[in-house]
């Protein structure tokens, strides 16, 4: 997919965003890494792994796992409403994709946007959101924080220690 | 020309029959009785290398199709009878396909297809044939025999004489569609004689009607050869439909047998030196001929029967359906009467399914006849090899992974294992050493045997070394089991062990991590004077395990019964604690350690829940220990899942899999878990030793 959007990039420079609602804010991801969406219906907890890794689920037969964004970014409120879905994504970690689902209070909209448009490089007071950032947009007078998919799961690296012991 | 297509994936089919053919010739090969070869195992050898030259001509790999022409010739001598089938004979053939195994080997990685071993072996094969071989016939033209050595041999009845053959060569105009070059074909025959080909161009349309890629030129061919007839159709077998092709003889053997033979003088005799012995290199360990390829054979009547339980499948779906859309309370008996089919057609399609990616451990074994022989040959020993259960069948993952472990416990056996002849001798033992290898199904599992009838593990040494290493204290009493399992502690090397032949490189430690990592076990047990026995028991396959589910806290866990040796369910008081961190329960007069599943896992337990009560044993590295656990559901067999797919590995976790009711159950790492209680300090002092040498 990710070859996809280069294409569009190269080709008008334009792209879809899928935004979110996490607390008060907006968030958007590039429309072509989201595989599907689908609601909350609890997870397997996979232990010793941080807070917002909630842990996995089964989706059609492939172990799936599943982050809070809402946790990572340390947003006061994490709780589980009618609304709250899981946004499947698509991430690449070293050449690997990943399938992941993040979990969302609220799907927004879909907007369609120029790459030019996006302002890169801004600076968060919170640590978890500048690191997974790719820049601000405003639509319709809204800002939307547009992350990097591939970002956010950069953290995945296979453990070297575990590597070292099994050599 | 046709030639530009992309051939690679022709190429690939290529590699893996050729691949295929060599494993057949080296069967053969080594499966021959000297002096009295089957005739059957020959014609097998040699139809597999005239497979391999011609796929190879076929592809313009002419490196190789010439190369193996000669081996064919001496082998279509040795079929003939009139070539004895000899020790030299044998080694120089077994050299000759790892040659081309080398060149097929270059090929893949887009070289020429050449190999360093092939210049001295084409000359060795060359001497032979100039020998007559002692052939069982005294042949009266031996003379001519003697003169045309690169060539097919002749009609029995006519021996050796030089003909001339007269050849007309009329291919048809779409003859280079097919991928056939005229060419290729002459080179193939100029191996055979002295060739004098003439071109004919009449049938040439004009230069406007030229179709470049239509063939309208016909040859007449004059060969000098003392093959027969059929050695000349034989290259022509590929185009043999697209061609008119007519072969006449003129009986006469006249001068160009005197050019040949003369050509033939130039052969340095220095090659006969080498030709006696055989080459320095052949002994040495061949590298791992990873053929990992990513495809499989599977037979078809495993393919038919897979398609036989779709079928079934269909049906009962249908029928189900028709359930679900005209539902009344009458036919539930039907609804689960069908519900049954389904449940035991889908079983069996997994069990179907499965089966194609089972691969009979011959394909593993077969290696070890040539590496005897080799290495027996090396090490100056007499070694009889026995393979038994080759037939058992093995998922090809653990087979691929367990190669090269096999591998080093056979040459373990035979370089430490078996004594010397003279040292067999005196201590009243055949001279022959035995090596068996063995393959059977138990139970889930898949044990593999190595076992030799040699000196047995040196206990002494192995206690010395392990002093000398600080793994033992001096003095301290331990049972020859444990002795014995030193040796797949990491800082143990069988060579500094047990031997002075060093320079492996691998320990044990390796082949148990290996094993261990296949999600088996490896065991040793030896018997001073009379042998060492190693144990592989290995699950059947990666994909799916017998699991037990266990409820820890609110959560649900898999434990591999594999590992399950027995539950007990206990009061939790009678849980110890030893120094400070580590617990131990008391289980028959033995002290065992305790992992909590909920510690480990960071459960939390409910209030007011009775406390967990129920230790499942488990045993792996030869260590048993207790995981406390809350509730022990039932076993089912589950389909294991990758985590690190799309997340990363997970300590203590060697997977997921997915429940009847669509969640997502944990898979317990019991390695892992033992590796935890040994970090931290929960194994008592002697179980520690033992889980370092394990």
């Amino acid at each position: 997919m990710s070859t996809n959007t280069e294409n569009a990039d190269n080709m008008d420079n334009s792209g879809e965003f899928l935004t979110f609602i996490l607390g008060n804010e907006e968030y958007g991801v590039d429309i072509l890494s989201v595989q599907g969406i689908q609601g909350w219906n609890g997870v397997t907890r996979i232990p010793d792994t941080p807070d917002y890794m909630l842990g996995v689920i089964n989706l059609r037969g492939a172990i799936v796992p599943i982050i809070d964004l809402r946790v990572k970014f340390n947003l006061k409120t994490a709780e589980f409403h009618s609304t709250t879905v899981v946004i499947v994504v698509r991430a690449e970690l070293e050449g690997k994709e990943h399938v992941l689902g993040v979990v969302v209070d609220a799907v927004s909209e879909v907007y369609k946007f120029d790459h030019g448009a996006i302002q890169t490089n801004p600076e968060f007071a919170n640590q978890q959101v500048r690191d997974v950032v790719k820049g601000l947009i405003s639509i319709e007078e809204k800002m939307v924080i547009i992350l990097d998919i591939d970002l956010l799961i950069s953290d995945w690296v296979p453990d070297l220690d575990a590597l070292d012991e099994a050599a | 020309m046709s030639m530009d297509l992309d051939l690679t994936e022709i190429y690939e089919v290529f590699f893996e029959e050729s691949a295929e053919g060599l494993e057949v010739m080296e069967t053969g090969l080594l499966g021959l009785d000297l002096g009295a070869a089957d005739l059957e195992i020959i014609n097998n050898i040699f139809r597999a290398a005239h497979s391999i030259k011609g796929g190879a001509g076929t592809f313009g790999f002419l490196g190789i199709s010439g190369f193996t022409h000669g081996v064919e010739t001496i082998l279509d001598q040795m079929r003939d009878g009139e070539r004895e089938v000899t020790e030299d004979a044998v080694q120089l053939l077994l050299e000759s396909v790892d040659c081309i195994g080398g060149m097929i080997e270059h090929l893949k990685n887009g070289e020429p297809d050449d190999s360093p071993a092939r210049e001295p072996l084409d000359i060795r094969i060359k001497k032979m044939l100039e020998n007559s071989g002692g052939a069982t016939e005294s042949a009266p033209a031996s003379g001519a025999e003697d003169a045309v050595p690169a060539s097919d041999c002749a009609d029995s009845g006519d021996d050796e004489i030089v003909k001339a053959w007269n050849i007309s060569f009329k291919p048809s105009p779409d003859i280079l569609h097919s991928g056939n070059d005229p060419l290729t074909i002459f080179k193939e025959l100029a191996l055979l004689g002295e060739m004098d080909v003439t071109a004919d161009t009449e049938q040439l349309p004009g230069f406007q009607d030229l179709d470049p890629e239509e063939l309208h030129i016909t040859w007449n061919i004059a060969l000098k050869s003392a093959s027969d007839q059929q050695a000349i159709e034989e290259c022509f077998t590929w185009v043999i439909e697209q061609c008119e092709l007519e072969i006449e003889c003129e009986e006469t053997a006249d001068a160009p047998a005197a050019t040949v033979a003369a050509a033939e003088g130039n052969t340095p005799p220095a090659a006969a030196d080498k030709a006696a012995k055989p080459a320095a290199g052949s002994a040495k360990p061949k590298k791992k001929a990873s053929s990992e390829s990513s495809s499989i054979r599977v037979g078809i009547d495993k393919v038919d029967s897979l398609l036989n339980l779709v079928g079934e499948l269909v049906i009962t779906q249908s029928m189900l359906k028709r359930f679900g859309e005209f539902y009344n309370p009458e036919v539930i008996d039907e609804l689960r009467d069908g519900l049954i089919q389904l449940e035991r057609h889908t079983r069996e399609l997994q069990e179907s399914a499965m089966q194609i990616r089972m691969l009979p451990i011959n394909s593993s074994f077969s290696r070890f006849p040539r590496l005897v022989r080799d290495l027996s040959n090396t090490l100056g020993k007499k070694i009889n090899l026995v393979v038994s259960g080759e037939h058992t069948e093995v998922d090809k993952t653990v087979l691929e992974k367990l190669s090269d472990p096999l591998v080093h416990l056979v040459r373990n056996s035979l370089d430490h294992g078996i004594e010397m002849p003279d040292v067999r001798a005196e201590n009243g033992k055949d001279e022959t050493g035995t090596l068996h290898l063995s393959a059977a199904h138990e139970g889930g599992n898949v044990v593999i045997k190595v076992e030799d009838d040699g000196a047995g593990l040196n206990r002494e040494r192995i206690l010395q070394k392990a002093v000398e290493k600080g793994l033992v204290s001096p003095g301290e009493n331990l049972s020859d089991e444990r002795v014995d399992n030193l040796i797949f502690h990491p800082g143990f090397s069988t060579a500094e062990v047990v031997s002075d032949v060093s320079g492996r490189g691998v320990g044990m430690d390796v082949v148990r991590r290996n094993i261990i990592d296949l999600g088996g076990q490896i065991r040793v047990q030896s018997f001073p004077g009379k042998g060492t026995s190693l144990r592989i028991s290995l699950p059947l396959t990666l994909a799916i395990l017998d699991g037990q589910l266990v409820r820890v806290g609110g959560e649900i866990y898999v434990i591999s019964l594999l590992s399950i040796v027995e539950t007990v369910q206990i009061h939790p008081d009678q849980i110890k604690t030893i120094s400070g961190s580590g617990e131990v329960y008391l289980l028959r007069d033995r002290y065992i350690p305790v992992a909590r599943a909920a510690d480990e896992f960071g459960v939390m337990q409910e209030e007011g829940a009775r406390p967990a009560d129920l230790l499942v044993i488990v045993e792996t590295e030869n260590i048993r220990f207790g995981v406390l656990v809350n509730e022990l559901l039932e076993q089912q067999q589950i389909v294991i899942k990758s985590i690190e797919k799309n997340y990363k590995k997970v300590d203590g976790l060697t997977g997921a899999t997915i429940l009847g009711d669509g969640r997502v159950a944990l898979i317990l790492d019991i390695p892992g878990l033992l590796q935890n209680l040994k970090n931290n300090g929960s194994l008592p002092h002697e179980e520690v030793e033992l889980a370092d040498a394990a």
